[in-house]
């Protein structure tokens, strides 16, 4: 792509927990960056440490029990070394996030304009009335009917969409470059996950934030990713352009997820009921170092190699990478 | 596009990655136990120490806790009496060390006979909603008195004994314990493994003993530990203020009663048994704080 | 091992007719009854041996209620349930009781839906042992059958359901399900809560078993994708009535409610080369306590006309075997075909 440096570049990520049963090594050396205005989600099932990636961006990781090591670079400062009100400015400010539930996430007792409101008062040093202003611009641009109404009303007297909707207005308020959204559509319902999306899309070309969208549901990356991050068991496993990842997966934990997602319309080709590709087995415990590879005990191309020897991340095509001994190699990317 | 197999030779090792934390240390499985549940550890280590001075009583180095001794009255602490004695000569050292007796039986008696019953009641109002309504208006009832002042009330109407204590505590108690079950049988009554039994044909009671019960008993022992320190201190209360354990009997409550009259000018005599009350009652309440977060499952996760 | 008389041939397994399910809201100082919570109001529908209906609806729309009032965990407002023909709503305990057998339930929390304090012999015996079906070592063998039958080692009886992940808890429930050698089995959101190569070995596991012991399923669930891969009928659920009830070929190609059709044109679809247009709806679903007058879909619908404000669309035959509470014989094509073609595509 361009030269400029991106946005966001995670280098050699690792974030720990200590555990009283042992070292729980929830993301292990996982490196990816993100550009300016781009999508990129980062997938995988739960426990493979996607969101304990976001909450280290944020620093929202307590530390201890959590220790995190590497680097995380934002336009080209370490965050991981800046004093905790250094890191406070950043959040909500430049890089701001939305949680899934957006119940537990907006605080019961303040009204939801005071909630959009207090974050630019801080960031910007608005005043109230000029906050409030504000949070009526943010409400209209969510999409948020009679704002001016809604602003005074508390996060109890709004549907589960709504919420979601004001969430999305908080961390936009101050117009960051970067939005973290840890599965922003799993808690809502389906019509409802696809007003969200759509107002995502939306407000993407409007606001021109990078996205860093995790989720654990492949077809709303198809919806709204750019690039891939594939994690599994703390480490990123693949990653590549959506094209790539969805027409040419790589890695065989990649393959599997696409084999065992139902695709809506599997009717119409079939006569009789179809059947998913199963991965056999489960997800390796994070409180022993792994030896190896980590799908080694899961995957059907499975050799001793993988079994003794972790396979390096390699570019095995054009800006597609994979951690696979076997994966094949297109012979152009050499 | 044309691919090609990496051969043998040619596979990439990842990066070998620096531990960011230390690796766990080796315990022993009593270490272990310890390290993760330090206030059990010293709670339980405490009670027992206690419990065994009241078996082992006679074995202290102590002499008749009864015998009195006019001539050796209200000695100061000493070589020959480490705590003193009396107004009447009576050695303050033995009568606290037999005194812990009193105290961890009046404890224990209520805390396991409060924990019964309230199981019990709890249980059947859990499950019966006609008798629910007409329990649990009793325990609102009950539970609008102070709960020593009922005691004290059940202490006059009756003659003093160790076991009218327990009585009279346990029943002041039972409401609370009540509510508690209630509460959990109510929230238990909707999970999911309960209402797949009553689908699984199990019938009524057997749901009770099998999947209610169990599942109830973990905040109960936790509610009797506490039930356990509140009940020694209400029976030295009561035995405070005469109401309790006959003045005969050595408890800490009794002991205290004697020593109020000289309370400023020998003060050891009410000091000791203080102190012992006190240090009792506290690691009782270490344990069942310790107990709570082990056995809560929202604490379970704490690292 | 089900009941002896064999059916008529021709009779559904389960019939559900005409079943509603009202909850009291209580409120006021005196705790008096201030309105009702319309769960699910006037529902119809019946399952045959060795088929799977679906239930699909979105969160609130009743299709979980209708499940619980089927296995009679709680009595029912209106309406009829029965089984094999014989009306089992209105049974007693007693009588009700060995009916119970014949079904069972999978729920979708599998770390809520399994006693802790058990080990899995004794919840997978449950049933047996309720039933009087066997005892000792037979019962050991039983259970050990159910394990093999679910793909789990024989050995796990032994534990404790917290040493098992989401996957195996929910294996060790389909067990428990199968124990009394069920005809028909609920399963309510029973693959939701799993991740997605869980959720595929769940599902494979279900269809399995199915075509093995000839298990009617009523399959309770969200996710259209996942209904699609299993079911052989489905009917679509939204405040507490089915709008729309077909075979899934039908459903699935062409579906005719507006309702139905907004909800599969909202599935993501995971193929980023395929752009499709899709119908967003408007707003959110109102309150089960206050329901629209008329069409309970009216205050969404991109069709709607002013009939469906105050006339209520009944349940009826458009055509293909195809039942679909809409007033219009033929719902608009231009932006729905379009969506169904991309859909289709994917």
């Amino acid at each position: 792509m361009s030269s400029s440096a991106p946005l966001l570049d995670i280098q050699n990520l690792q974030t720990h927990f200590g555990t009283i049963d042992g070292v729980v090594r929830a993301v292990e050396g996982v490196s990816f960056s993100i550009n300016a205005g781009e999508t990129v989600a980062v997938v995988g099932e739960s426990g493979c440490g996607k969101s304990v990636t976001a909450m280290s961006i944020l620093r929202l990781i307590a530390t201890p029990p959590g220790k995190i090591a590497g680097k995380i670079l934002f336009k080209g400062t370490n965050l991981l070394e800046l004093s905790e009100p250094e890191m406070q400015a950043i959040r909500g400010n430049d890089i701001s996030m939305i949680f899934q539930e957006p119940m537990t996430s907006l605080n019961p007792v303040l009204t939801v304009g005071r909630q959009i409101g207090e974050t630019v008062m801080l960031h910007e040093g608005l005043s109230a009335k000029d906050a409030e202003q504000r949070a009526i611009e943010m409400l209209t641009l969510v999409g948020i009917p009679a704002p001016a109404r809604r602003v005074r009303e508390y996060p109890h007297q709004l549907s589960g969409g709504m919420r979601q909707r004001v969430m999305i207005a908080m961390a936009l308020a101050c117009s960051p470059q970067l939005l973290v959204a840890d599965e922003p559509t799993t808690a809502l319902d389906v019509t409802i996950q696809a007003q969200i999306l759509e107002l995502m899309r939306d407000l993407k070309t409007r606001v021109g934030a990078a996205i860093m969208l995790i989720t654990h549901d492949l077809g709303v990356v198809a919806e709204m990713a750019q690039r891939v991050v594939v994690m599994y068991a703390g480490r990123k496993v693949e990653e590549g352009s959506v094209e790539e990842i969805f027409l040419n997966p790589l890695h065989p934990y990649t393959r599997g997820l696409m084999g065992s997602m139902p695709k809506l319309g599997s009717s119409l080709h079939e006569t009789g009921r179809s059947k998913l590709t199963e991965i056999q087995g489960q997800v390796p415990s994070l409180r022993k170092p792994i030896i190896g590879c980590a799908f080694a005990g899961r995957c059907p191309n499975v050799t001793d190699v993988c079994r003794q020897m972790a396979p390096a991340i390699e570019e095995k095509a054009p800006k597609h990478l994979v951690a696979c001994h076997y994966a094949p190699r297109a012979a152009a990317a050499a | 596009m044309s691919t090609t197999t990496l051969p043998p030779d040619g596979f990439t090792p990842a990066p070998k990655l620096a531990d960011v934390l230390p690796p766990r240390k080796e315990r022993s499985k009593l270490g272990m136990f310890a390290y993760r549940h330090p206030t059990i550890a010293v709670g339980g280590f405490m009670v027992s120490l206690f419990v065994l001075m009241a078996i082992f009583a006679p074995l202290l180095w102590t002499v008749d806790p009864t015998a009195l001794a006019p001539a050796r009255r209200t000695r100061p602490p000493s070589e020959l009496y480490w705590f003193g004695t009396d107004m009447l000569g009576r050695d303050v050292y033995s009568r606290v060390i037999y005194g812990a007796r009193i105290s961890l039986i009046v404890g224990f008696g209520v805390a396991i006979c409060a924990a019964s019953i309230g199981l019990f009641i709890g249980l059947i109002s859990g499950f019966i909603r006609a008798v629910d309504a007409v329990v649990m208006r009793i325990m609102d009832g009950m539970m609008s008195i102070p709960s020593i002042l009922l005691a004290i009330a059940m202490m006059a109407l009756t003659r003093a004994s160790v076991e009218n204590v327990i009585i009279a505590i346990t029943i002041a108690d039972v409401p609370r314990v009540s509510r508690l079950v209630r509460g959990v049988v109510l929230t238990l009554r909707e999970q999911p493994y309960v209402e797949a039994a009553i689908a699984a044909g199990t019938r009524t009671p057997m749901i009770i003993i099998k999947h209610i019960l169990p599942n109830t008993l973990a905040p109960v022992i936790v509610q009797a530990t506490f039930l356990c320190a509140s009940a020694m201190i209400a029976e030295a209360t009561l035995s405070f203020i005469g109401a309790g354990t006959p003045p005969i009997i050595p408890s800490w409550g009794n002991i205290m009663a004697e020593g109020r009259a000289l309370w400023q000018v020998k003060p050891y005599i009410v000091f000791f048994p203080a102190v012992f009350l006190s240090i009792t009652v506290l690691s009782v309440n270490l344990l069942g704080d310790g107990l709570r977060d082990a056995l809560d499952p929202r604490m379970a996760k704490r690292i | 091992m089900s009941n002896s008389q064999t059916p008529s041939s021709g009779r559904p397994l389960l019939e559900v007719k005409g079943l509603k399910k009202h909850f009291p809201i209580h409120g006021g100082i005196l705790g008096g009854k201030t309105g009702n919570v319309y769960a699910v109001d006037g529902v119809s529908f019946s399952i045959n041996r060795g088929e799977t209906l679906s239930l699909v609806g979105e969160s609130g729309c009743g299709k979980s209620t209708v499940g619980k009032a089927v296995l009679r965990l709680y009595p029912i407002t209106d309406g009829e349930v029965l089984l094999d023909g014989r009306r089992v709503d209105n049974l007693p305990a007693g009588e009700l009781r060995p009916l119970r057998k014949r079904m069972q339930v999978v729920f979708q929390d599998p770390f809520s839906s399994l006693n802790p304090r058990q080990k899995l012999r004794d919840i997978i015996a449950e049933p047996i042992v309720n039933f009087g079906m066997a005892s000792g070592s037979e019962l050991d063998d039983r259970v050990g059958d159910l394990l093999d039958k679910v793909r789990l080692p024989r050995e796990a009886m032994y534990r404790y359901p917290h040493e098992f992940s989401g996957g195996q808890r929910q294996r060790i429930a389909i067990a428990r399900a199968l124990a009394p050698g069920s005809d028909l089995i609920i399963c309510d959101e029973a693959v939701s809560a799993l991740d997605v190569s869980v959720k595929a070995q769940i599902v494979n596991l279900l269809s399995d078993l199915q075509d093995e012991l000839g298990l009617a399923l009523l399959f309770i669930s969200h996710d259209l994708a996942i209904v699609e891969h299993l079911t052989h009928r489905v009917a679509v659920m939204y405040l507490g009535k089915i709008v729309e009830l077909a075979d899934r070929k039908t459903l699935f190609s062409t579906p005719h409610h507006p309702y139905t059709r907004a909800l599969l044109s909202a599935v993501p679809v995971p193929d980023p080369t395929v752009k499709r247009q899709r119908i967003i709806l408007r707003g959110d679903v109102p309150s089960p306590i206050n329901p629209p007058s008329g069409c309970r879909f009216h205050t969404r619908c991109p069709f709607v006309f002013d009939r469906c404000k105050v006339d209520e669309p009944q349940l009826r035959d458009v055509g293909m075997g195809r039942m679909s509470a809409c007033h219009l014989d033929v719902v608009p094509d231009t932006v729905p075909e379009a969506n169904r073609q991309a859909a289709v595509a994917a």
